[in-house]
């Protein structure tokens, strides 16, 4: 087999994997909103769907860096803070000045732009580090955003916008509007999100991600993962691809925290604190580093099970920890990968795959 | 390498879709089912267990006597862990259970989120403890049973001009606490109305609350006579610890959230000698009252009840008061027990732990405020 065919090979093989993720993501969506309509759905389901997308989309754009790029990023969290930020306080300012869904768009832009030009504007300094020193720098700049959050006071009045740092140093004119109070945060958000827009968003975020893996830019990008010696040696400039990675992944975490904070009627910076970027990533390494569908499935996973597990009551925290350690263990442990391809073998639809697996 | 993950995929699937339908709800046509929202996990718990403890005694209580016109009451707390997005859940819960009414939501946070739920389905709720504004504030179906942040800020400011407590303020107050920030800035702007001088204003945050010298250095160096603390007793006690470690000793005075201050472990307790709060609720009071709720509360759960678990008894008796107010039985749906008990609370009258409470059309609470002031190792009333 000559190198053409092997790629025209390979590029047919992406198509397909990137199919079956849509399809996965639309068939999903069918079933649920069947139910949803024909009513054979728990409240509490029906209150799940949109952060199950929230998630869905911060994991995705998380695995871009974790995964694709080879980063430990931990200031996930930091960039949806920016993008709910951003968004709610625009959503606040327009009010009924525009119909909702041209405004809700304009916002979903405007918390991707912000969360993105922040990724670069983080990216630049920080992506000469590598490992561990990358994540404490990404880890303290989400608390940067978080504490910086907290002491933003901002109104809108006739004579337009205003910001202070203290609640006394705030002054508006007659009518003002204070949006963003300190540590209250913002609240009185309208409830824009939507499963379906949830759904949307998921796919463009794949459609960017999946596209940029099988492009040229993603090739380079893995290949800094892989060796980023020969990677500098054949003219690759490592930091630009890496900039390119973070950024991208900033701005669709951003998407994700617009949604979110779409979502709920409240929005105060404690829950964008590094347990939500650990979290973001429990949801990476249990899917699969660098496996986008499986960490869609690990988000979908672990955002629903504590809310399955409220029947145990106070046990609830205590098995969800056990059932995280079982999965990792179940996944990535040598032993049972062992186990797994033995029990494959016997299993006569498995054997091929468990060959697959050992080559 | 991926056959075994489709399989486990596919199985974990099915379970998430299987436990997705929905439940038959039954609305049991023989008792009120009052739900409860707060955190049971995490760092706020003692405030959600506190909440749910007080309810369930009450709930018995009421249960034992014969229940609310003849009908039984059925209470469930679910855990929100101080968290909107996760407190939006538990109430969905809730509502799957066949919630009526809602006892909650315990923090001010979550209970903005639900707010905006419980306005969607006109579900009726009494917030125990959630003080923000916003907590209640556009909303017809909400009330409070606690006093508001800025009332407290206000009425703090009010006990101490009129008392000639002090004129030369400083005050302490955690910036990343809505809590905090609420009464210190309803506190300041209505500070000058009773000639108070707020002579230094300073900060910290939940993640740097072990060091307070700056702090208590700036007000010593101010000269204040008073310094005020609108934050909770853990970072109060190490106030008060560090402060006479460095012989600064002004009167201080807090809120509620000081309220558990003398159970502090190893806080030698001489040192909140003279401190004064406002609370709606002191466990050593001598009422009858009061006397029966903390015994039985020591009963069931071994400790001296705290003011959110008071807060919360007085919900439950709120709500019965105005189910026999309003003649509510529990078949109706609960968005007519709603648009019945929001008329019923405005009449209704209470006589609680935590003072004889009205309701205004607003939602929020008339009552007196009570300070206490710490003497020998005890809360008393001033």
């Amino acid at each position: 087999m000559n190198a053409a065919e092997l790629i025209k090979k390979r590029k047919s093989r992406d198509l397909r994997s990137s199919l079956i993720t849509y399809g996965i993501v639309v068939v999903f969506y069918i079933v649920v909103q069947t139910m949803v309509n024909t009513g054979h759905i728990s409240s509490l389901m029906k209150g799940l769907l949109v952060p199950i997308c929230v998630y869905v989309i911060a994991a995705v754009s998380l695995n871009l860096v974790v995964g694709i790029s080879g980063e430990l990023s931990l200031g996930h969290a930091g960039f949806m803070c920016l993008g709910a930020y951003a968004s709610t306080f625009f959503t606040n300012v327009v009010g009924d000045g525009l119909p909702e869904l041209p405004r809700f768009i304009l916002a979903i832009l405007i918390g991707a732009c912000v969360a993105g030009f922040f990724g670069i504007l983080i990216g630049i300094p920080v992506l000469r580090l590598k490992g561990d020193y990358l994540a404490i720098v990404t880890l303290a700049f989400g608390e940067i955003i978080k504490n910086l959050m907290n002491v933003i006071y901002a109104g809108v009045d006739d004579g337009g916008l205003h910001f202070a740092t203290t609640d006394s140093g705030l002054k508006l004119g007659e009518g003002g509007k204070k949006i963003i109070k300190g540590a209250l945060g913002i609240s009185g958000t309208p409830k824009n999100s939507t499963f379906t827009i949830g759904i949307v968003l998921i796919l463009i975020t794949l459609f960017i991600v999946l596209n940029l893996i099988n492009s040229r830019s993603g090739r380079a990008i893995m290949s800094t993962r892989d060796n980023r010696i020969a990677a500098e040696s054949i003219g690759i400039p490592v930091t630009r691809f890496k900039l390119m990675a973070f950024s991208i992944s900033a701005a669709l975490a951003g998407v994700a925290g617009v949604l979110y904070a779409h979502n709920l009627a409240t929005l105060t910076v404690k829950k964008f604190d590094y347990n939500t970027s650990i979290l973001i990533l429990v949801f990476v390494v249990l899917g699969g580093i660098g496996n986008i569908r499986g960490s869609m499935i690990a988000a979908v996973i672990l955002t629903a099970l504590p809310e399955m597990l409220r029947g145990l009551s106070n046990y609830r925290m205590l098995i969800y920890a056990i059932v995280l350690i079982v999965l990792m263990l179940f996944n990535w442990a040598p032993a049972a990968r062992a186990f797994r391809s033995r029990i494959l073998e016997k299993l006569p639809f498995g054997r091929r795959n468990a060959e697959k697996e050992e080559s | 390498m991926s056959n075994w993950k489709k399989v486990v995929g596919l199985t974990m699937a099915a379970a998430v879709m299987a436990s997705m339908i929905a439940p038959v709800s039954v609305f049991a046509d023989e008792a009120f089912k009052i739900g409860g929202i707060g955190p049971l996990t995490g760092g706020a718990a003692a405030y959600g267990i506190a909440v749910q403890n007080g309810a369930q005694i009450a709930v018995d209580e009421i249960n034992a006597n014969g229940g609310i016109n003849g009908y039984q009451i059925e209470f469930q707390m679910e855990d929100d862990e101080h968290d909107a997005e996760k407190s939006v859940n538990a109430y969905n819960t809730l509502k799957d259970w066949g919630m009526q009414i809602l006892d909650g939501t315990v923090t001010s946070a979550p209970c903005i989120a639900v707010k905006a739920e419980t306005m969607n389905d006109n579900m009726f709720y009494i917030t125990p403890s959630g003080s923000a504004v916003d907590c209640i504030d556009g909303a017809d179906n909400g009330f409070r049973l606690c006093f508001s942040d800025p009332a407290q800020g206000a009425k703090s400011a009010e006990y101490i001009g009129e008392n000639g407590l002090a004129t030369k303020i400083a005050i302490i107050y955690d910036s990343s606490d809505p809590y905090s920030s609420g009464i210190k800035d309803s506190f300041v702007s209505v500070a000058g109305d009773y000639s108070l001088e707020v002579v230094s204003e300073e900060a910290f945050t939940a993640d740097s609350k072990t060091d307070f010298s700056v702090q208590l250095q700036k007000a010593k160096d101010a000269e204040a006579e008073l310094v005020f603390l609108p934050i909770y007793y853990t970072e109060a006690s190490l106030i008060l610890q560090q402060a006479s470690d460095m012989d600064f000793a002004p009167t201080f005075f807090g809120c509620d959230g000081l309220d558990g201050i003398l159970g502090v472990e190893n806080f030698d307790t001489s040192l909140a000698e003279g401190v004064m709060l406002l609370t709606p609720f002191a466990a050593d009071a001598d009422d009858d009252l009061t006397k029966s709720f903390v015994a039985a509360y020591q009963d069931a759960y071994g400790e001296i009840p705290i003011q959110f678990a008071a807060d919360s008894y007085d919900v439950i008796y709120a709500m019965k008061a105005a189910i026999e107010q309003a003649n509510v039985t529990p078949d109706m749906d609960p968005s007519d027990i709603c648009e019945a008990l929001k008329g019923a609370m405005t009449e209704i009258t209470v006589e609680g732990l935590t003072g004889t409470i009205t309701w205004d059309e607003n939602g929020e609470p008339d009552k007196e405020p009570k300070a206490v002031v710490i003497e020998g190792g005890a809360y008393k009333a001033m």
